[in-house]
């Protein structure tokens, strides 16, 4: 170490403070112990998940899983094709976004280009405060409402079916796609509105044809994001739409999505461990593998078409 | 193939490295302004206010057509809110109020039958900060022409006005590659004048165009105002006394009173302002004792 000659008188002002070093080290570790919790706990869904997936795909061929068209693992002829529950999940959220996407959107533009100020804080806390709705209330509200009411004029329409807890599960996705396009079209500068609107353009001209393709990737985002939240969606689903694994687009018949089939087996009386028990983890992986795709779809998305404006 | 020799280039980097200060032709030496007679812009008693806050008091100004105007003044002196009441951008902002007149050809602009659309489409303006859209160069200059429903051919639309914003020989070749954002600082001011140019107005407001650039795109920027000024009457806003002078043939100057509302103080001929000031107010802006 090397030392100059002055170090032994070095002015107290200008030493180290070794309490302070100590402290700001601890204050370190606390932070990223927090942090660490959602990693670690990412980690361990993903390892305890795929743990049991591979027991699962031990006894059923991984084959099957992807070909067969039947699911039947509670009946004494076992049948383990996923795409009864895959379609199920496809054709609800399909039908949420249906609802979700024009709605949601067109609410964006409103009240970012149209809309008043006033109207605009009126507006923006009542939509969101749709998104904070329990799911289970949304769940009963298509069972007791909505179905009823479709029954009137869609003939043929069960008691539980696709079409209403799609309709609803839309109804809840609703807030997120217009917050956060509303977020991604305000986030758009006004010079370029002012140059839009300077050069003769209509209030419609400037959201459609500048400030909406500027803020594409945003807003796909949003869309991609409420699709993840509709694929994921439980509660609705298992309440209205049936536990009927069945391969079928009609989306007038019960069914049973993916998530729908997890509460079936985690709050029945399946043996712990047994082969139908370990359906549900692959079930759960294949749901897990889908959001996780669409989330990485989403930010190459994001990535892909961001037009850099400013 | 040309052997490039240095005294080839000799003479052309001398003329562009020292730069005689440019005196605009064809304005008479004595500063004896002889009145507009057929204004191609005429604000009559023009008064705005921004929510209870007024901000403009009752400017009166008449415009001359194919001409520099600028409009000088410190900071808050109404001078951006002023030329914006030109093509009623202002009233893009809630709470606006105005009272008074623009005649643009013989029309009050704030007639209540008036279509404020259709009079920014013949009104061009150039903003402070280049605002290219984030399209190619070829959709910024078609924008306009698009949402008129212009029947033309696009093609030669686009050619012509970036050739009249001399920015063709830099962009021809990816005009319909490169975004408008991937040109630089200069080149993008050029390209909102070229989409300006291209829905053919008759008046071109500037709104400090060249702050946000440096001296060589600046002085390209002149002088394409001056090319401009042929065919165009062209207003500018501009911080920059020694612009207003190489490139204005009139000059209004404005000032905020105590009560903030911003008034015209003087307004002659820019060789009169910046030589011999009637009002005290204007020869202290000018002489650089405030703002």
């Amino acid at each position: 170490m090397q030392q100059a000659p002055t170090a032994g008188e070095l002015p107290k002002l200008l030493r180290r403070d070794r309490m302070r070093d100590l402290r700001e080290r601890a204050i370190g570790a606390a932070l990223l112990t927090a942090a660490a919790v959602g990693a670690l706990t990412t980690a361990g869904i993903i390892l305890s998940l795929a743990g049991e997936t591979i027991r699962f795909f031990g006894q059923v061929p991984i084959v099957d899983f992807f070909t067969e068209t039947e699911w039947t693992p509670l009946f004494s002829i076992q049948k383990f094709g996923v795409w009864p529950l895959v379609s199920a999940t496809v054709l609800t959220s399909a039908i949420a976004l249906l609802l979700a996407v024009p709605v949601g959107l067109i609410a964006a533009i409103y009240l970012s280009e149209f809309a008043t100020l006033h109207v605009r804080s009126l507006f923006k806390p009542m939509l969101e405060v749709l998104a904070g709705v329990p799911t289970v209330v949304y769940g009963f509200f298509a069972l007791t409402v909505i179905t009823p009411f479709l029954q009137g004029f869609v003939p043929g329409l069960s008691t539980f079916n696709a079409l209403s807890a799609g309709f609803v599960m839309g109804v809840m996705i609703i807030p997120l796609v217009a917050s956060l396009s509303e977020d991604a079209l305000s986030a758009v500068p006004v010079s370029l509105r002012e140059g839009a609107y300077a050069m003769g353009a209509t209030r419609f001209e400037v959201a459609t044809r500048v400030v909406f393709p500027a803020a594409i990737s945003g807003v796909i985002a949003s869309i991609i994001l409420a699709l993840s939240r509709a694929v994921g969606e439980t509660m609705i689903v298992a309440i209205a739409a049936g536990m009927n694994p069945i391969l079928s687009f009609d989306p007038r018949v019960p069914i049973e999505t993916m998530t729908a089939y997890i509460v079936q087996i985690s709050l029945g009386d399946t043996p712990y461990g047994s082969l139908s028990y370990l359906t549900i983890f692959a079930v759960g992986s294949t749901l897990f593998f889908m959001t996780f795709l669409m989330n990485v779809l989403s930010f190459w998305v994001v990535r892909r078409f961001r037009e850099v404006y400013d | 193939m040309h052997h490039v020799t240095e005294e080839t280039i000799e003479p052309r980097v001398a003329a562009g490295s020292s730069h005689p200060p440019r005196v605009r032709v064809g304005i008479p030496a004595p500063a004896v302004d002889e009145p507009i007679e057929h204004p191609a812009i005429e604000v009559r008693k023009l008064s705005l206010w921004y929510g209870p806050k007024r901000a403009l008091g009752e400017i009166d100004l008449k415009i001359a057509a194919k001409k520099i105007t600028s409009l000088i003044g410190p900071s808050g002196c109404g001078k951006s809110t002023l030329l914006r009441s030109i093509n009623r951008m202002n009233e893009l902002i809630p709470r606006v109020r105005t009272e008074g007149e623009v005649i643009v050809d013989g029309v009050n602009i704030y007639d209540r039958r008036v279509d404020p659309v259709v009079v920014r489409r013949s009104i061009g303006m150039v903003f402070q900060k280049p605002n290219p859209f984030p399209k190619t160069i070829y959709e910024n200059v078609a924008f306009g022409a698009r949402i008129n429903g212009y029947g033309g051919s696009m093609d030669e639309l686009v050619e012509r006005s970036l050739r009249q914003a001399a920015l063709w020989d830099e962009v021809k070749d990816d005009l319909k590659k490169k975004s408008g954002l991937a040109l630089s600082g200069g080149q993008q001011q050029r390209l909102c004048i070229a989409r300006a140019l291209a829905t053919s107005p008759d008046v071109i407001l500037m709104d400090e165009p060249c702050s946000a650039l440096d001296p060589i795109a600046t002085q390209r920027i002149e002088d394409l105002m001056v090319e401009l000024a042929r065919e165009y009457t062209i207003v500018i806003v501009t911080h920059n006394m020694q612009q207003a002078a190489r490139v204005a043939d009139r000059t209004a100057f404005m000032l905020a009173g105590d009560d903030l509302v911003g008034r015209l103080v003087e307004y002659g001929l820019t060789d009169q302002i910046f030589t011999s000031p009637r009002d005290s107010r204007t020869e202290a802006y000018i002489t650089g004792r405030f703002g």
